[in-house]
């Protein structure tokens, strides 16, 4: 879901870099605060498997593949925050040294799948597992469902920052993205239902980390 | 040494850096939007490239520069994930 250069108008790329150089000049002040010595692994490991797993897209129908964005996987174990800046260090890279993602379209990735994805998904993980209690079960439905939200909800974004910019009208552009979302979003959620399983089943204790 | 337990992460991320070569190259849900709904042809090139669609530059087989482009990616963002923590983290008393 990374937008090129081009698809966006100089409006909305600058409105989506002040949000997003807002939000990430908190998450520093936040990571500042709260991250430990024990957070400092864990985010270079996130950081690392973010990027592996964004390059194994996977076919979700005819012609059409996706990959994991991994925001809510950072997210729940690290925290919104953190994720945010895990995100933003992964789309700055793909944007400068890969040529994915524009330049002048960094603002929207960064609020679309950094900020927005991360913040959806922390916090409906979390109203799962208050619904559930914090067992096994109700994280992984948590996971599940925090993942898929904000594949979802990113390609809304996406839709209406492309609308805005003219390049297609909403009633188009969003249907289509949230259509083709919904579907990489379940590739989204299994993916990050496993790892989260995977993590329960090896270093239960990473989830027992403060969140940032 | 001891192994410890973000070796072994950081080796599963750089072993999907090497599988990388099997992903699907088909267009992912914004590129076949942008082509079913006519305005693809308004993506912009890159003004420089480094790695470019992450194909390693000078190597011939395509699935070795796809493997070296990963594997470098993996570590450029393992250091600055790792790095960026270290510099923000409180300072212990």
């Amino acid at each position: 879901m990374h937008i090129p250069d081009g698809f966006l108008n100089t409006a909305t790329a600058a409105a989506t870099y002040v949000v997003s150089a807002g939000g990430v000049g908190y998450s520093i002040k936040e990571a500042n605060k709260k991250l430990g010595e024990k957070h400092v692994p864990l985010m270079g490991v996130m950081g690392a498997f973010i990027f592996a797993a964004q390059m194994l897209n996977f076919p979700v129908m005819g012609g059409t593949s996706g990959h994991l964005i991994g925001a809510a996987l950072a997210a729940i174990l690290l925290g919104p925050w953190a994720g945010t800046l895990i995100m933003t260090c992964v789309l700055i890279v793909q944007a400068l040294v890969f040529q994915d993602g524009g330049i002048t379209a960094l603002g929207a990735n960064v609020f679309n799948m950094g900020l927005l994805a991360c913040f959806v998904s922390y916090y409906l993980y979390r109203a799962v597992v208050s619904l559930t209690g914090e067992n096994r079960t109700g994280m992984l439905v948590g996971g599940f469902v925090g993942a898929w939200a904000s594949v979802f909800v990113a390609a809304t974004a996406c839709a209406i920052e492309l609308a805005v910019s003219g390049r297609s009208p909403l009633g188009v552009a969003l249907p289509a993205m949230a259509g083709v979302h919904a579907l990489i979003g379940i590739g989204e959620g299994l993916i990050t239902a496993v790892v989260l399983s995977f993590v329960m089943a090896t270093r239960s204790d990473l989830l027992e980390l403060q969140k940032v | 040494m001891k192994l410890k337990w973000w070796h072994v992460g950081l080796l599963i991320a750089l072993g999907l850096a090497i599988i990388s070569p099997l992903a699907s190259s088909w267009p992912d849900g914004l590129e076949r939007v942008a082509e079913d709904k006519g305005f693809i042809e308004a993506a912009q090139g890159p003004t420089f490239e480094v790695i470019p669609d992450y194909v390693f530059p000078g190597v011939s087989s395509g699935s070795l520069a796809t493997i070296l482009a990963g594997v470098a990616g993996t570590l450029i963002l393992f250091g600055l994930t790792y790095g960026l923590a270290v510099l923000l983290k409180r300072r212990e008393a």
